[in-house]
């Protein structure tokens, strides 16, 4: 996206009062993540230093400062999950995709991610795959998933 | 109300903490995140008490008092989570005392040493973190950090930068530096306020990594050898060596805020260039020598120039860098042993217009209010022609805590300085146009009616003329001469009215002009005109440059006063102190910096003797001062290192720095404060004052005092301002003249309710054009200032590596649309040529300068800014114009 665009949303949103949340949710959703550089121009535009907006992005897990793969695989590795082995589909996950959580494949096809709780404990172990939850997860149910996306 | 802490009943008011009340009876309470200094932040753990009725153990720190309240602070519950929380802490923090440069200095060796923790009971993961030392200044090891968030709130209360915040959270959290980059690499300007308040080891000074422990050291209080400002610190010592500077929170201007010269620029001080015996130049080369030998030297020369040429062919300058005892002794020595009044010192350079300006104005020629009042007081600032934040910096972090607070700032400066950033308006003047600036902003006051008529009634006089001549100055019409957007002055002048009190700052922006004397006149009308004079929070405040070149004015090294600012062109002055001098005195005032620099070339000055200045690169025309100086008979130069100007001198003195000597300095707000000796002079050198007195004896008039102290009894009997002022009173605190006598507490505001003069005078005064503006041959403005990293002519600084590293070289600020016309990229080196030389030097392409005008600093002597710089002077106050002259510049 142009930097005048990035600018004119976050000039929008800061004249509209919104806070640095809501204006962090907007532009990632545009962008796909937040590059420090927009983080530098929210702070200077809103007048706040660069730590604090760099400490809010960083405390809430949903804020991404890398570009994100055009596939997101979120396993839960939340207490009912863990229990019912979780750790398995993160290993046999980790293995497929060559990179460890947190990380993004090369080709910028995958991006995979363990999360705590995904509020769905009664269909554990889940995964939420491009926002939707995957119920009762094995290693081989997500390596298929993977097959299909790649 | 009353309270009960441990069954004891406590009688208290409301507003404390639980913390304070204990700290005040006696109570013990262990703290580990709390720091006096800082408002409270509770996440330690480390203070939790038993509160009855509440349902969980409180912080003391911040847990406030209520009446009735019964408090527990030694219960086997309260001391078990005191103990867990501080057996967690230290579960994720190296053992490794025994190497720590902070061990001794430790609060967290300190605890667990109270409570008997050797190593941590939880086994876990532990975080490991590279360090980061890249910077000059700082070693910055998160492996040590305790997360007590002490360095965030110092940067973010006391600093007022917040570069320092959060990131990541549970056990990832950890400190960092803007986007957590390298404290280099960041926002960071390094004043140490973090390193200050880190109770652990994971901040720590760069230089004094190695130099020894707590134990070692001894601690001396003394002043900061740089600015105005007059900060205090504890010098650290450890055999006959400064190894660290500490922050020491009973200092009455700064607390526990420093800069990053006063911080980290010490090592000066040790630095093996100091001169370390006298010097005797036989054969174009320099010979060491003993005392004796170059003080005889001396002294036959002296005394043959005198009998051949007479009294006036010598010329002294004298050294806002010494000590009032020392700047008193050397204007003795001249006018009753030279017999001349040929004295004068770099105030001259700097604020020679504020003496005369504000002497006409009110009476007395100094900041009129405190830097305590303008900094809590002010509802509103005017800055004109002072890069507070780097010249001032701590009275700089103060006026920023002020406008985050919420006072109005207006900054009226041609260039984007640092603090313009914070201000509500900012007018970029044209260099050298303030007086017609400041009568636009008077023309709106007075035309829409926002004066202060009470005050101009009854306090001033010459408000007739001020009106008719501002009324010339409707906002259209200045800003064809500034170039400020009319607009801009209307608004500021509201803001101005509107806020009251407001206070006006000034400093060399104002004064270094052909117009200086106009300019500061200007001040002073418009604080009059708004009725901000004599009251907390307002005045006219010109921030003085030198750790005391308050007092050096004050103590007379000026051609035309003696000390306490008594005329030497009077006769009943010259009476009093022939009577008390018991010599014969002249009464004919003696020349100016740049005077004597052109009677020597003339051949009419055949001597100098300069103490502790260096005309060779803080003086305009630098090349001219070369020709002059080399045209002497005789010069005698007294410093600690051999600079450009004593390069050039017969017979080098090695003297001493502030760390050697007893005395005083009087800062800016007319605070006279005690210093502190550390150490023994270096290797022969000696201390001025006592150089001054054997040369005065050896010349045949004794000076003989058995210490400093001594000479301010004698300074009190004859300066009528310093009456009451005595080392024995001189407490941390100082005293502010006036203080006529024994008696008397100081003074913190002037001209309350009565100027100095009787009635306050408005003196109507035009735009006087600068000397020489830009043509056809020389298209551009050459404006000149400073940086934070560097003192002056970079003799200390210079020397000390860390401020040497971090800004090594001269840069010439050109905007990119000018940059652009010429082709010029950034860090390129470029000519830079005026009539009266050229240097080259580093292009700096940026937005800070504006089109048409350049900046440099004058620091350096290599591309020295002064080679360009014009001799042209004010014709009241005789300063020079640093602040415009025409250049060219070129690529190479």
């Amino acid at each position: 996206m142009e930097i005048e665009k990035i600018y004119k949303i976050i000039d929008d949103m800061v004249d509209n009062n919104e806070g640095l949340i809501p204006i962090l949710q907007k532009l990632q959703d545009e962008l796909g993540y937040l590059p420090i550089n927009v983080l530098k121009v929210i702070s200077e535009k809103m007048h706040l230093p660069y730590q604090q907006v760099f400490g809010v992005t960083t405390f809430y897990s949903q804020f991404r400062l890398e570009p994100q793969g055009k596939n997101l695989i979120q396993l839960c590795d939340g207490t009912a999950c863990h229990v019912r082995g979780s750790k398995k589909n993160i290993r046999a996950t980790e293995k497929r995709l060559g990179i460890k959580r947190g990380e993004t494949t090369e080709d910028m096809k995958f991006t995979f991610e363990v999360v705590y709780c995904l509020g769905s404990c009664a269909l554990s172990p889940t995964a939420m795959i491009n926002k939707k939850i995957v119920p009762k997860l094995t290693p081989s149910k997500i390596l298929k998933i993977i097959d299909e996306l790649s | 109300m009353n309270i009960i802490i441990d069954g004891r009943s406590i009688r208290t008011e409301e507003q404390l903490t639980i913390l304070d009340i204990a700290e005040r009876e006696g109570i013990h309470i262990p703290t580990l995140c709390y720091h006096p200094a800082l408002p409270p932040q509770s996440v330690c753990r480390i203070c939790l008490v038993e509160v009855e009725g509440e349902k969980v153990l409180q912080p003391a720190c911040s847990f406030k008092v209520r009446d009735k309240m019964v408090i527990h602070t030694d219960t086997p519950k309260v001391l078990e989570a005191r103990r867990v929380s501080l057996d967690l802490i230290i579960s994720n923090h190296p053992l490794d005392c025994m190497t720590c440069d902070i061990a001794g200095n430790c609060e967290l060796q300190d605890l667990a040493y109270e409570f008997g923790i050797k190593e941590s009971e939880f086994k876990g993961r532990s975080i490991e973190y590279p360090i980061d030392d890249t910077n000059p200044f700082i070693i910055r090891d998160l492996n040590k950090c305790i997360l007590c968030r002490r360095c965030i709130r110092a940067c973010d209360e006391i600093q007022n930068r917040r570069v320092l915040g959060v990131t990541n959270r549970g056990f990832e959290t950890k400190i960092i530096a803007d986007f957590d980059l390298l404290l280099q690499d960041s926002t960071c300007e390094f004043c140490g306020q973090c390193v200050a308040v880190c109770p652990v080891g994971a901040l720590t000074p760069k230089i004094s990594t190695g130099m020894g422990r707590e134990w070692e050291f001894k601690k001396i209080n003394t002043v900061c050898p740089y600015c105005g400002v007059g900060c205090r610190f504890d010098l650290n010592v450890k055999d006959e060596k400064i190894v660290k500077v500490t922050s020491n929170s009973e200092n009455p201007v700064n607390g526990i805020a420093l800069c990053v010269k006063g911080r980290f620029g010490f090592d000066f001080v040790n630095h093996p260039d100091r001169l370390k015996t006298p010097l005797i130049k036989r054969n174009g080369k320099f010979e060491e020598t003993s005392w004796d030998e170059a003080l005889d030297y001396i002294v036959n020369k002296f005394i043959e120039i005198k009998e051949s040429k007479g009294s006036d062919a010598f010329a002294v300058l004298s050294s806002a860098k010494c000590t009032n005892e020392e700047n008193y002794l050397l204007q003795k020595f001249t006018r009753a042993v030279l017999g001349t009044n040929n004295i004068d010192h770099c105030a001259r350079l700097c604020h020679a217009p504020t003496v005369t300006g504000l002497v006409t104005a009110f009476g007395s020629g100094a900041m009129t209010n405190s830097i305590e009042d303008i900094a809590t007081e002010a509802k509103a600032y005017l800055i004109i022609g002072s890069n507070t934040t780097e010249q001032h910096p701590v009275i700089g972090i103060k006026i920023r805590k002020a406008v985050r607070e919420g006072a109005k700032l207006v900054v009226a400066d041609p260039r984007e300085i640092d603090i313009a950033k914070i201000a509500m308006i900012h007018l970029k003047q044209k260099p050298g146009t303030d007086v017609a600036l400041l009568n636009g902003l008077m023309n709106v006051i007075i035309k829409e009616d926002l004066w202060d008529k009470e005050f101009v009634e009854k306090r001033t006089e010459g408000f007739e003329e001020l009106k008719e001549t501002v009324s010339k100055y409707e906002p259209k019409i200045v800003e064809e001469t500034t170039g400020v957007p009319a607009d801009d002055i209307i608004r500021a002048a509201e803001i101005l009215a509107n806020n009251k009190p407001a206070s006006l700052i000034y400093s060399m922006g104002i004064t270094q002009h052909i117009s200086g004397h106009l300019n500061v006149l200007s001040c002073a009308n418009l604080q009059m005109l708004l009725g901000n004079m004599g009251i907390p929070g307002g005045g006219v405040n010109p921030l003085r440059g030198q750790n005391n070149v308050q007092g050096a004015c004050d103590l007379g090294a000026l051609p035309n006063v003696y000390p306490g600012y008594q005329s030497v062109a009077s006769e009943g002055n010259q009476n009093k102190f022939e009577e008390f001098w018991k010599v014969k005195l002249d009464k004919k005032p003696g020349i100016t910096v740049v005077e004597m620099m052109d009677e020597a070339e003339k051949g009419n000055i055949k001597a100098m003797y300069i103490m502790g200045e260096n005309p060779m690169v803080s003086d305009p025309d630098v090349n001219h001062v070369r020709k002059c100086l080399q045209s002497l008979e005789f010069l005698v130069v007294q410093d600690i290192f051999l600079s450009e100007t004593a390069k050039l001198a017969d017979v080098v003195l090695p003297a001493v720095s502030f760390a050697e000597k007893e005395g005083t300095y009087t800062n800016t707000e007319r605070r006279v404060q005690l210093l502190g000796k550390a150490i023994n002079p270096i290797g022969d050198s000696k201390p001025d004052w006592q150089i001054i007195c054997e040369l005065s004896t050896k010349m045949g008039y004794p000076m003989n005092y058995n210490s400093v102290k001594e000479i301010m009894d004698e300074i009190a009997k004859v300066t009528p301002i310093y009456g009451g002022i005595s080392h024995e009173r001189l407490n941390t605190n100082g005293i502010q003249w006036p203080c006529p006598d024994k008696e008397h507490p100081g003074t913190t505001i002037l001209h309350v309710e009565k100027f100095s003069r009787g009635l306050g005078h408005f003196s109507a005064v035009d735009h006087l054009p600068p000397k020489e503006l830009p043509d056809d041959e020389f298209p551009y403005i050459l404006t000149t200032g400073r940086v934070i990293y560097h003192w002056h002519t970079r003799e200390m600084t210079g020397r000390s590596k860390g401020l040497d590293k971090i800004y090594p070289e001269s840069f010439v600020e050109i905007n990119p649309e000018d940059a652009s016309k010429l082709n010029i990229k950034d860090g390129e080196i470029v000519r830079v040529i005026s009539r009266r030389g050229k240097v080259e030097v580093k292009a700096e392409v940026t937005e800070r300068t504006q089109p048409g005008v350049l900046f440099m600093t004058f620091h350096f002597a290599k591309s020295n800014a002064n080679i360009l710089t014009i001799r042209a002077l004010d014709k009241v106050s005789k300063i020079p114009e640093f602040k415009v002259c025409a250049v060219k510049i070129e690529k190479i």
